[in-house]
C-alpha cells in the first residue's frame, strides 16, 4: 500500500482505495468477458476494453509512472503480440489443406464440461491483446506528456 | 532500333560516373553517337528500296500496346543529323567546358536528349512520340539552366519550358482525338488512312499545329528560342538550332500526307510560317549578340519551313527538304564558332568585335563559308535550297514571294555583317587573350561546311543518299526531280541576285541602323508576346496567392467548413435530384421511455455546445454517447450498447486527459461566426441524415443477416452471432482493424513524442 501512497495523483482517498480494489476485479471480469464472448454477449474489444478502463482508472488514481511500473512490460510489445496472435491465427488452415484463415476447433471435454478450442480464440485474444496495447500506448503516451509528474 | 535508343541511355547514365572518374574521357564519349551515325548509314539502301521499315516490340500485349518504331526517310534523315551533328558537339563540348566541375552531369543531360530526340524521329505510336517530345523539352530545361546559380539563366529556361510543355499539353490533346476520331495510335495507319470527315477534325488539326508551333518557335510563340541562348554553346549548336527546335517541324512534315489537303491546316502554316520567318529576319537584323543573331535566323528558317510545307507543291516540298538538310548543316557549324569567338575574345557583341582576321584565320575562313551557306549562295549547298525556296514561292500567291524576297535581303545583309564586322577593322582592346580556337572547336564546322560544299558541287549524291527517301515520305504524291547546282537562268536567279545586291546596301548601314534598333527595341518590349509570357505567369502567381489566402487561411474551423461543403454539396444535390425530400409518417408513435431518450439525446447536445465549461461539455458529449447505448440496448444488441457504453466511458477519460491543459472556453467567434457555423452543420447534420434515411428501404440483394442466424451456430460454433460475424465470418475485417488501432495508437504515440523534444 505505502508504495502506491508515494506516488498518488490525487488527493481523493476514495479514488485510490476504490482503484486498488476494483483493478484486479475489472481484469479478472474482461478476461471473463473475452472468453464468453462467443456465446454470450462479450468477445475481444469489449473485454479489451473494460481491461483498458481499469488502466485509466488506476492511471487517474496514481499517476503514469506507476501505471508502467504495474504493467511491467512496455504497451507497444503488448500490441505488437496482439497483433502477431491475430495474423498467426490464420495460419493453421494452411497446413490441412484448407483455404486461409479457416477456424479450426479442437473440443476437449474436462469432466462434464465441453471445452471448445480454437484458432478463432487465438485470433479473439488478438483482438483483446491490440485494444489493450491501443489503450495503453494512448493513455500512457498522453499522461506523460500533459501531466507534470511529481 | 531499340538497341539505337538504348545505347544512347545506357551512355547518358553512365557518363557522369566515367567523366568524374576520368576527366579526359570526356571527348570518347563522341564515338558513341558516331558509332550510332555508322550504323545508320547502312540503313540508307534499305529505306531508299523499302519505302519504310517499321519495328514493333510488343510490350503489353494483353492491351493491345506494343513499342513501334517507323524509320523511312524523313526519320533516317533526322537521325542522321542528330547523331552526326551530335559527334561533332559531344567532342566540341569537352573543350568548350573543359573547366566546368559539373561536366558529367552535362553529359548526362546531353546524351538523355540525343536519346529522346532519337526516339521522336523514329516513333510510330502517337503517345510514345509524345512521350519523347515532352523528355526533349525537359532535358532542354535543364540544359539551357545549366549555368543554375545564374538566376537569368533559371528564369530563361524555365519561360522555354513553360511554352514548350504547354505546347505539349494541347499536343497531347490533339494527339488523343486524333487517336480516338483514327481508330488507332499507330502513325503510319494514320498516315495511310487519313481521316477526311470528322466533327473533330478542325479541333484536332488546331491542337497539333498549336503544339508544333510552340515547340519551333513559330509566331507568336517565338519568344523563347532566342532567350535559350543563355545555354552554353553546345547546346544552342545542338538544341535549338538542328534537332529539338526542328522537332515541331518533323511533326508537321511526318503528317503531311494526311492533312495538307485540309485548307485550315496549309492556310495555318503559310500564314503564320511566313509571318515567322519575316519576323525572323527582321529581328536578327536588329540584334547584337551573335548568338541571337543566330537564334533569330533560326527562327526564320522554321517559318520557312513551315510556309514550305503550306504552300505544298512539288517544288515547295523540294525545297523544304533540301532547306531542311542546309539549314541543319550551317547553322549548328555557325554556332560553333560564334561559341569558339566568344571563347577566345570574351564578348559575343558585334558593336564590341573586330579584326580578329589576323590571330583566328582558320576561324575566319570558316565563318566566310558558313555565311555562305546562311545567305544562300553558290557553291553551298544552301544556295539550292533558296533556289528552290522561290521557285516555290513565285507558285504561291505575291504576298508569299516578296516576304520571302524581304527576308532573304535581310539575312544576307546580317551574313555580311557577321562575317565583315568581328573579322575586318582594327584590333580589339584587350585581345592579348585571343587565339585560335582548337581542334575540338573547329572540327564540327569544318567537316559540316564541307559537307555542304560537297552536296553543292555534286547534288546528287545528297539526293540519292537522303533526298529522293525523304520525300517519298513526306509527299503523298512520287516527285521526280534531280538537285542541280545551276537550273539555268530563270526568275528565281534573278530575284536571287537582287536580294544579295540590296543586301549589301542594307549591311553597310548596320551601325547607323543600332540607334533605331535601340528605340524599336524597348517599345517592343511592352507590347511583345514576351510581355504576354510574362503577364500571364504574373497573373498565375497572384490569382494562385489569393486562392491560398481564402481557402487555406489557416483556421481549423474554415477548412472543416470547406470539407463539409464539398463533400455534403453534391451529396445533397443528387439527393434531391434522386430521390426528392425524406418523408416522414405521418403519426409519431413513440412509447413513454422513447420520448424519455429523445428528450434526453437533444438535451445533452444542446448543453454541450452552449455550456461555458469544458468540462460540462465533455460530460454532456458522454451522456450523448450513453443514450445512443440505451437506444441500442432498446433495440436489443447488448453486444453494441456494451461497447458503445465502454468506448464513450474512455472517450470521456481521454478527453480530459487532454483538455485539461487547454486554456477555458473563451467567445472568439462573433455572432455571425457563430451563425454560419451553425447553419453548416445543421446542413451537415440534415444531409447525412437524409442519406441514411433514404438508405434504409433500399434492398438490392436478400438480407445477409438471414444467412447469418441460420449458420451462426452450424458453422462458427458461437450463439453470439455479432461476436461470430466479427472474429469468424468477416475475421479478414477485423483483422484490417486491428491493425489500424495500432497504427493510430503509433501515430499518436509519435506525435507526443515530437511534442517532448521540442520542448527539451
Amino acid at each position: 500500500m505505502t508504495e502506491h501512497h508515494k506516488s498518488a495523483r490525487t488527493d481523493s482517498l476514495i479514488l485510490r482505495t476504490g482503484t486498488l480494489f476494483i483493478l484486479p476485479l475489472q481484469l479478472v471480469f474482461s478476461v471473463f468477458l473475452l472468453l464468453r464472448g462467443h456465446d454470450e454477449p462479450g468477445g475481444g474489444f469489449i473485454g479489451g476494453l473494460v481491461a483498458s478502463g481499469a488502466f485509466a482508472l488506476y492511471l487517474y488514481a496514481f499517476g503514469h509512472s506507476a501505471l508502467e511500473r504495474l504493467v511491467r512490460v512496455s504497451p507497444k510489445d503488448i500490441l505488437a503480440v496482439g497483433l502477431l496472435l491475430g495474423l498467426l491465427a490464420t495460419v493453421p488452415s494452411v497446413f490441412f489443406g484448407d483455404a486461409f484463415f479457416t477456424a479450426l476447433w479442437l473440443e476437449v471435454s474436462l469432466g462434464d464440461n465441453l471445452v471448445k478450442l480454437s484458432t478463432v480464440l487465438i485470433f479473439d485474444i488478438g483482438v483483446y491483446l491490440t485494444v489493450i496495447g491501443t489503450l495503453l500506448t494512448i493513455l500512457m503516451s498522453l499522461a506523460e506528456q500533459l501531466w507534470e509528474e511529481q | 532500333m531499340i538497341t539505337l535508343l538504348l545505347s544512347v541511355l545506357a551512355a547518358a547514365f553512365l557518363a557522369p560516373w566515367i567523366i568524374q572518374w576520368k576527366r579526359s574521357a570526356a571527348r570518347w564519349f563522341a564515338l558513341i553517337p558516331f558509332g550510332l551515325f555508322l550504323f545508320s548509314l547502312t540503313w540508307i539502301s534499305s529505306v531508299a528500296e523499302a519505302d519504310s521499315i517499321v519495328q514493333t516490340y510488343p510490350w503489353m500485349p494483353s492491351l493491345g500496346l506494343s513499342l513501334s518504331f517507323l524509320l523511312d526517310g524523313l526519320s533516317l534523315l533526322f537521325v542522321l543529323l542528330i547523331t552526326g551533328i551530335g559527334t561533332f558537339i559531344v567532342w566540341y563540348a569537352s573543350d568548350y567546358l573543359k573547366h566546368h566541375p559539373d561536366l558529367g552531369r552535362f553529359y548526362f543531360w546531353l546524351l538523355l536528349f540525343m536519346f529522346a530526340m532519337l526516339g521522336l524521329v523514329i516513333s510510330d505510336n502517337l503517345i510514345a512520340l509524345f512521350v519523347f517530345w515532352e523528355l526533349t523539352s525537359i532535358t532542354s530545361y535543364m540544359l539551357i539552366g545549366f549555368n543554375h546559380e545564374s538566376a537569368q539563366s533559371r528564369k530563361l529556361a524555365l519561360q522555354g519550358l513553360f511554352v514548350t510543355v504547354g505546347g505539349g499539353l494541347v499536343l497531347m490533346t490533339g494527339f488523343i482525338l486524333l487517336g480516338q476520331i483514327s481508330g488507332t495510335y499507330q502513325l503510319s495507319a494514320i498516315i495511310q488512312q487519313p481521316i477526311n470527315e470528322s466533327p473533330w477534325l478542325s479541333a484536332t488539326l488546331v491542337l497539333i499545329l498549336v503544339g508544333a508551333f510552340t515547340k519551333s518557335a513559330q509566331f507568336p510563340f517565338h519568344f523563347w528560342l532566342p532567350n535559350a541562348m543563355a545555354a552554353p554553346t553546345p547546346v544552342s549548336a545542338f538544341l535549338h538550332s538542328a534537332t529539338m527546335v526542328k522537332a515541331g517541324v518533323f511533326l508537321m512534315a511526318r503528317l503531311h500526307p494526311a492533312f495538307f489537303e485540309q485548307p485550315l491546316w496549309s492556310n495555318a502554316q503559310m500564314i503564320f510560317g511566313t509571318a515567322t520567318m519575316f519576323i525572323g529576319a527582321w529581328l536578327a537584323w536588329c540584334s547584337t549578340d551573335i548568338k541571337k543573331v543566330f537564334a533569330y535566323t533560326t527562327v526564320m528558317a522554321l517559318g520557312t519551313l513551315t510556309l514550305l510545307l503550306g504552300i505544298g507543291s512539288d517544288y515547295a516540298l523540294v525545297a523544304f527538304v533540301c532547306y531542311l538538310l542546309g539549314h541543319s548543316l550551317y547553322k549548328a557549324s555557325l554556332f560553333m564558332i560564334a561559341g569558339g569567338i566568344d571563347h577566345s575574345a570574351g564578348t559575343r557583341d558585334l558593336t564590341k568585335l573586330s579584326g580578329l582576321r589576323s590571330k583566328m584565320p582558320v576561324t575566319f575562313v570558316v565563318m566566310v563559308i558558313g555565311a555562305l551557306s546562311l545567305a544562300g549562295l553558290p557553291p553551298m549547298f544552301g544556295f539550292i535550297g533558296k533556289e528552290l525556296l522561290l521557285e516555290a514561292g513565285l507558285g504561291a500567291d505575291i504576298w508569299v514571294i516578296s516576304a520571302i524576297f524581304l527576308s532573304s535581303v535581310l539575312v544576307s545583309a546580317v551574313a555580311i555583317v557577321v562575317v565583315v564586322k568581328p573579322f575586318f577593322g582594327k584590333q580589339m582592346n584587350g585581345d592579348s587573350n585571343v587565339h585560335e580556337s582548337s581542334i575540338p572547336l573547329l572540327a564540327g564546322p569544318v567537316v559540316l561546311l564541307s559537307l555542304s560544299l560537297v552536296f553543292g558541287l555534286v547534288p546528287m549524291l545528297a539526293q540519292v543518299a537522303l533526298v529522293n527517301a525523304t520525300l517519298a515520305s513526306v509527299s503523298p504524291d512520287s516527285i521526280n526531280t534531280t538537285l542541280k547546282l545551276f537550273p539555268g537562268i530563270n526568275t528565281a536567279l534573278g530575284l536571287s541576285f537582287l536580294s544579295l545586291i540590296m543586301g549589301i546596301i542594307v549591311a553597310s548601314g548596320w551601325k547607323p541602323f543600332r540607334f533605331w534598333a535601340d528605340r524599336l527595341w524597348e517599345i517592343s518590349k511592352r507590347l511583345s508576346p514576351e510581355a504576354g509570357y510574362f503577364a500571364f505567369m504574373d497573373g498565375i502567381a497572384s490569382f494562385a496567392g489569393w486562392q491560398t489566402r481564402v481557402i487555406q487561411n489557416g483556421r481549423l474551423g474554415s477548412y472543416m467548413t470547406v470539407l463539409i461543403l464539398a463533400t455534403l454539396l453534391p451529396v445533397a444535390w443528387v439527393l434531391l435530384d434522386s430521390v426528392g425530400l425524406p418523408h416522414f409518417s405521418s403519426t409519431l408513435d413513440l412509447t413513454l421511455y422513447e420520448w424519455g431518450m429523445v428528450v434526453l439525446m437533444l438535451s445533452s447536445t444542446a448543453f454541450a455546445v452552449i455550456t461555458r465549461s469544458r468540462f460540462a461539455s465533455i460530460i454532456s458529449l458522454g451522456a450523448l454517447g450513453f443514450s445512443v447505448a440505451l437506444i441500442f440496448v432498446h433495440f436489443s444488441a447488448p453486444d453494441l450498447g456494451i461497447t458503445q457504453v465502454l468506448v464513450e466511458t474512455l472517450t470521456v477519460l481521454l478527453l480530459v486527459l487532454v483538455l485539461v491543459k487547454v486554456p477555458g472556453f473563451a467567445r472568439y467567434s462573433s455572432t455571425s461566426e457563430v451563425v454560419k457555423d451553425a447553419t453548416v452543420a445543421l446542413f451537415a447534420g440534415t444531409v447525412l441524415s437524409a442519406v441514411v434515411m433514404a438508405a434504409i428501404p433500399v434492398q438490392w440483394s436478400p438480407a445477409i443477416s438471414s444467412y447469418f442466424i441460420d449458420n451462426s451456430y452450424e458453422l462458427g460454433k458461437g450463439r453470439n452471432i455479432v461476436n461470430v460475424i466479427l472474429v469468424d465470418f468477416r475475421a479478414l475485417d477485423t483483422l484490417g482493424e486491428i491493425f489500424v488501432l495500432a497504427i493510430a495508437a503509433l501515430g499518436i504515440y509519435s506525435m507526443m513524442k515530437l511534442k517532448g523534444h521540442r520542448h527539451d
